[in-house]
C-alpha cells in the first residue's frame, strides 16, 4: 500500500506539471493582453506597463520565473485586481464555494437515498416512476437551468427563499439544491439497483424468516449493504459539483471562486488564471487519489488486485 | 452504520450553517430608512484612483472622492474641491482656488494633494493605464513616457489652497476632465503608509467625497455611509448606499422584483420589451457609437468612395436601433448627441445629419462604383464583430440589409471582444462592426480617431483636408471656430468620404424605483452620481 501511494504521488506531481505547462503556454496564445483599457492606451504607455508586469520577457523566461515563484509558494499578484495576491483572492472565494458544494452533496445524498429506497421497496408503483422521472431530469436538466427555475419560482413567485445574494443560510439553500440535481439522480438510481439486488439475496429471506420487523430488515440489512458501492460514486460526483458550481455562482451571486475563474480568462489576468487552474487541478487530482484509496478500503477485492501488481 | 451515517450528515449540515454564520448575517437591506440599495455588476477591481480603469471603480470612487470639479445633472462641471478658478487669456493656464474641505480623517484637502496624485498617475513606474487622460497638461505625456522629469509637468501647488495648471494647448474640456477619477487628489502620507496595500480595504484609504466606504465584503457587497466631514454635507440626504454585487442581470431583476434592490443599472437589451412600458425603466444616453469600419488598406474595392457610401446608405439604422438592438438611437453622424461642442453647447445641436438611409440612391451608387472598379458584382466579404448576443443580432441584421437592399453578400464572423480588437489592430478584417466610447466630454474624442495613421484608424482612412482641420481645431483658442472646424471635419469623414458608416448611438438601460429621485447619470466616466439622491416615502 505504501509503495502504491508513493507511486501515485509521483504521478500526481507529473500530472500537475503537465497541466501547468499546457495552461501557461495556451493562455499566452489568447488574443489581447491583460491591460483593461487596452483599446485606448498609447503604444509607448503600453510598453511601459508591460515591462512593469514583466511581460516584455520572452515566454520561456516568464515560464521559468513562474515555476520558480511557484516552488516558493508564490502565485503572484492579480493584474485585474492590482495589488491583490492571487492566493488571497482564491482563499477569499473558496469558503463560499465549498459551503455550497458540501451542502449540495448532503442534499443530494439525503434526497437521493430516500428516493432510491422508496423506489426499490415500491418497485413498479407510482413512487418508483416518480423517482425515475426525478433521476432522468436530474441527469438531463443542466444545473444552470434548474438554478434559473428555482430562483424565479421559489424566490420571486413564492417568496419562500431569497432569489439571489449571500449572507444568511437561507441564501445557500437554492444554489445547493440546484447543484444537487445530479447527485440526487445518480444516488437514487444507484441505491435502487443495489437495494433490489440485496433484497433478492438469500440472507434477506433468512432475516425475514427470523421474524425481524420490516424496518429492521430494510434498514439494517438491505440498505447497509446497498450503501457500500454507492459511497464509491461520491468522489467523482463531488468533483462534478466543484466544476458545476461555476455557473451556479454567477446566477445566484455567490462570492465564491467561479467569477475569478471566468473573469480572469476574459481579461487575460495570467497570474489569476494559473492560480485558479492549479487550485482546481490539485483539488481534483487529490480527490481522485483519495477516492482510489477509499475504494481499496471499502472493497477488499481492489486492494488485493492492487497488491498483485 | 445508518445512525452514524445520518449523524455525520447532521454534523456537516450544522457545520455549514456555522460557516455561513461566520460570514456575518446581514439584515435585509431593502428600501428601508434613507438607504439606497443598488446592484453592482462586479467587484470593484481597483480603488486607487491613479490606477483605476473600470466603470465599477469609477462609480464607487465618484461617490467617495471628489475632484476640483463635479459634474452636475447636465454634465456641466461645477466647483467642488475648487471654490473658484481663473483661466488666463491664452486659455493655457488655470488657477484653482481650493475651498476649506476636509479629508475623512479631518485633515484639510490641500493643493499639494492634487499635484501629488496627478504626478503619481503619470510616473512611469505607476503603470497607470489611464495616465494618458492627463496628457492635456503641459509635459505630462513626456514625463509619462520618460522624456521629461516630474518637475517639468505643468501642475504646481502655489500654496496650500492654490493649484496652478498649465496646458499643452487651449482645451474647452479640461475643466470637465478635473471631475474624472484620475484627477482626484491623493494623500501622500496615506499612499506611502500603505504602499502596495493602498486602497485595497476601506480602512486603507481616506475620502473627500459625499460618502465614505464603510464596509467591503469582497465580491459580495460594499456599503457607503454619509461622510460627516464632506464640505457640502447639507446637500447629501442619503444616510448610505448598499451595493450588492450581482453579475447575472436575470438575478438582479429577481432581486429587484422582490424589493431587494432599488436600482439595477445596465440591464441587457433582451429586457427592453418586458420593461419599457413601466415607470421604472430608464434609458440613459451614453457617449458610445457603433459603426462599420472598412479596410481600405487591404480591399481595393472598399477604396471606392461610392461603394462605401452605398453601404453606409443601404442600411436602415432606424430598424437596427429600435427593433434589433433596442438599446440605442439611429446615428446621423459619428459624434453621439451627449457630447459637448466645446463652445458651451452640445455638438450635435450644431451639426447637421450626415447619414441618411436611402435604398435607391445606395443601389445607384453601388452600380456606379462597381462599374468604376470594372466589376459586375461586389465580392463576398467577411463582416467581423463581437460574439455578444446584441452584436450577433446587429451583424445578422446588417447582413440581411446588405443582401436585400444592395445584393451584397457578407459572411459573419463573431469573435470575443479581445480577438476583435486584435484582428482590427492587425488589419485582419474586411468590414468590422466597431464601437467607440468617449474619453472626455468633447466631440474631439471621436473625431481625432480618424487622422491619417491614427492609432484607432484601423481601416487606413486618410484625407489631408480632414487631418488639417483636426490639427487646427486642436490648437484653436477660439472655441466657436474650433466647433466649425470639427463639424467640417465630420462632414468630410462621414458624408463626403463615407470613411465609416455610423450605425447607432447606444443607451444604458436602468431599472430605478420611482421613489428614487435625484439620481444623476453621466454618459461616460462615472455612470452615476448619488450625491443628490432623495427617497420619497
Amino acid at each position: 500500500m505504501g509503495r502504491y501511494i508513493l507511486q501515485r504521488s509521483i504521478y500526481m506531481i507529473v500530472t500537475l506539471w503537465v497541466i501547468i505547462t499546457f495552461t501557461f503556454f495556451l493562455m499566452h496564445f489568447m488574443p489581447g493582453s491583460p491591460l483593461q483599457n487596452e483599446e485606448r492606451i498609447p503604444p509607448k504607455l503600453k510598453e511601459t506597463i508591460m515591462k512593469e508586469y514583466g511581460l516584455d520577457q520572452p515566454l520561456p523566461v516568464q515560464y521559468v520565473q513562474f515555476l520558480g515563484n511557484l516552488f516558493q509558494g508564490d502565485l503572484g499578484k492579480s493584474f485585474q485586481y492590482n495589488g491583490r495576491d492571487v492566493t488571497e483572492l482564491i482563499f477569499q472565494g473558496f469558503p463560499a464555494s465549498a459551503q455550497v458544494g458540501i451542502q449540495a452533496v448532503i442534499f443530494g445524498i439525503v434526497i437521493g437515498l430516500t428516493l432510491g429506497v422508496i423506489a426499490a421497496l415500491r418497485r413498479g408503483s407510482w413512487a418508483d416512476n416518480l423517482a425515475t422521472v426525478v433521476a432522468v431530469l436530474g441527469v438531463s436538466v443542466p444545473s444552470f437551468l434548474l438554478a434559473g427555475i428555482l430562483s424565479f419560482y421559489v424566490g420571486v413567485k413564492l417568496l419562500w427563499l431569497p432569489p439571489a445574494g449571500w449572507g444568511t443560510w437561507q441564501h445557500t439553500i437554492l444554489p445547493s439544491l440546484a447543484l444537487s440535481g445530479l447527485v440526487i439522480a445518480q444516488m437514487s438510481r444507484y441505491i435502487r439497483t443495489e437495494m433490489l439486488e440485496v433484497l433478492g439475496q438469500d440472507y434477506m429471506k433468512t432475516a425475514k424468516a427470523k421474524g425481524l420487523s420490516r424496518a429492521t430488515v430494510v434498514f439494517r440489512h438491505a440498505l447497509r449493504n446497498a450503501l457500500i458501492p454507492a459511497v464509491t460514486i461520491l468522489g467523482p460526483l463531488t468533483i462534478n459539483i466543484i466544476t458545476g458550481s461555476l455557473v451556479i455562482e454567477q446566477i445566484f451571486g455567490i462570492p465564491g471562486m467561479a467569477w475569478l475563474f471566468v473573469q480572469s480568462i476574459q481579461v487575460n489576468d495570467y497570474p489569476a488564471i494559473m492560480g485558479v487552474t492549479i487550485f482546481y487541478s490539485v483539488l481534483i487530482i487529490v480527490s481522485i487519489f483519495v477516492v482510489d484509496i477509499l475504494y481499496g478500503i471499502i472493497d477488499p477485492r481492489i486492494r488485493i488486485a492492487g497488491a498483485k501488481e | 452504520m445508518k445512525k452514524r451515517f445520518y449523524l455525520s450528515l447532521v454534523i456537516l449540515l450544522v457545520a455549514s450553517m456555522l460557516l455561513s454564520a461566520c460570514g456575518g448575517v446581514q439584515q435585509n437591506t431593502g428600501a428601508s430608512g434613507n438607504v439606497l440599495t443598488v446592484r453592482s455588476d462586479g467587484e470593484p477591481p481597483n480603488l486607487d484612483s491613479a490606477i483605476s480603469t473600470d466603470n465599477i471603480s469609477f462609480n464607487l470612487l465618484n461617490a467617495v472622492m471628489e475632484g476640483l470639479m463635479r459634474l452636475d445633472k447636465n454634465n456641466k462641471p461645477q466647483p467642488a474641491m475648487a471654490e473658484s478658478y481663473t483661466i488666463s487669456p491664452d486659455k493655457k493656464t488655470y488657477t484653482f482656488k481650493l475651498r476649506d474641505a476636509k479629508w475623512s480623517d479631518g485633515k484639510p484637502v490641500r493643493a499639494q494633494d492634487f499635484e501629488y496624485a496627478w504626478k503619481r498617475a503619470l510616473a512611469p513606474e505607476t503603470a497607470s493605464e489611464y495616465a494618458y487622460i492627463l496628457y492635456p497638461i503641459l509635459n505630462a505625456e513626456k514625463y509619462n513616457t520618460g522624456k521629461a522629469k516630474a518637475e517639468d509637468v505643468g501642475v504646481k501647488a502655489l500654496d496650500d489652497k492654490t493649484l496652478q495648471v498649465k496646458l499643452e494647448a487651449p482645451s474647452p474640456y479640461f475643466l470637465g476632465l478635473t471631475s474624472f477619477a484620475t484627477y482626484y487628489p491623493q494623500r501622500k502620507d496615506i499612499v506611502e503608509k500603505y504602499g502596495k496595500e493602498y486602497a485595497l480595504e476601506p480602512n486603507k484609504m481616506v475620502y473627500n467625497g459625499p460618502f465614505v466606504l464603510a464596509s467591503w465584503q469582497h465580491n459580495e457587497s460594499y456599503t457607503l455611509k454619509k461622510n460627516p466631514n464632506y464640505w457640502d454635507k447639507a446637500t447629501v440626504k442619503l444616510d448610505g448606499i448598499n451595493f450588492k454585487i450581482v453579475k447575472e442581470v436575470s438575478s438582479a431583476i429577481n432581486l429587484y422584483n422582490t424589493n431587494n434592490l432599488d436600482v439595477v443599472p445596465r440591464l441587457s437589451q433582451e429586457y427592453v420589451d418586458a420593461y419599457k412600458s413601466k415607470p421604472d425603466f430608464k434609458r440613459v444616453p451614453e457617449a458610445v457609437t457603433s459603426y462599420l469600419e472598412f479596410n481600405m488598406k487591404k480591399e481595393k474595392v472598399l477604396r471606392n468612395v461610392k461603394i462605401r457610401k452605398a453601404i453606409q446608405m443601404g442600411i436602415d439604422t432606424n430598424i437596427l436601433a429600435n427593433n434589433i438592438t433596442k438599446d440605442g438611437k439611429p446615428a446621423t453622424g459619428f459624434v453621439p448627441p451627449t457630447l459637448q461642442g466645446g463652445n458651451g453647447k452640445l455638438y450635435r445641436e450644431q451639426a447637421p445629419a450626415f447619414v441618411k438611409f436611402n435604398k435607391d440612391e445606395a443601389k445607384k451608387l453601388l452600380a456606379e462604383g462597381l462599374k468604376e472598379e470594372g466589376l459586375s458584382q461586389f465580392p463576398t466579404m467577411e463582416l467581423l464583430g463581437d460574439d455578444t448576443d446584441v452584436a450577433k443580432k446587429a451583424l445578422q441584421y446588417i447582413k440581411e440589409q446588405l443582401r436585400t437592399n444592395l445584393g451584397i453578400n457578407v459572411n459573419i464572423r463573431s469573435v470575443p471582444f479581445k480577438e476583435r480588437l486584435e484582428r482590427s489592430k492587425n488589419g485582419n478584417f474586411q468590414i468590422v462592426l466597431s464601437r467607440w466610447g468617449a474619453d472626455y466630454d468633447d466631440a474631439m474624442t471621436f473625431l481625432d480617431l480618424f487622422v491619417t495613421n491614427g492609432g484607432f484608424n484601423r481601416g487606413g482612412y486618410s484625407n489631408p483636408k480632414f487631418d488639417e482641420l483636426i490639427k487646427k481645431a486642436k490648437m484653436n483658442p477660439d472655441f466657436n471656430q474650433r466647433l466649425q472646424q470639427m463639424v467640417e471635419a465630420e462632414k468630410i469623414l462621414v458624408q463626403d468620404d463615407a470613411g465609416i458608416a455610423p450605425l447607432y448611438w447606444r443607451d444604458r438601460l436602468n431599472l430605478e424605483r420611482p421613489n428614487v429621485k435625484g439620481l444623476v447619470h453621466h454618459p461616460f466616466g462615472a455612470d452615476d452620481d448619488f450625491k443628490w439622491v432623495t427617497l420619497d416615502k
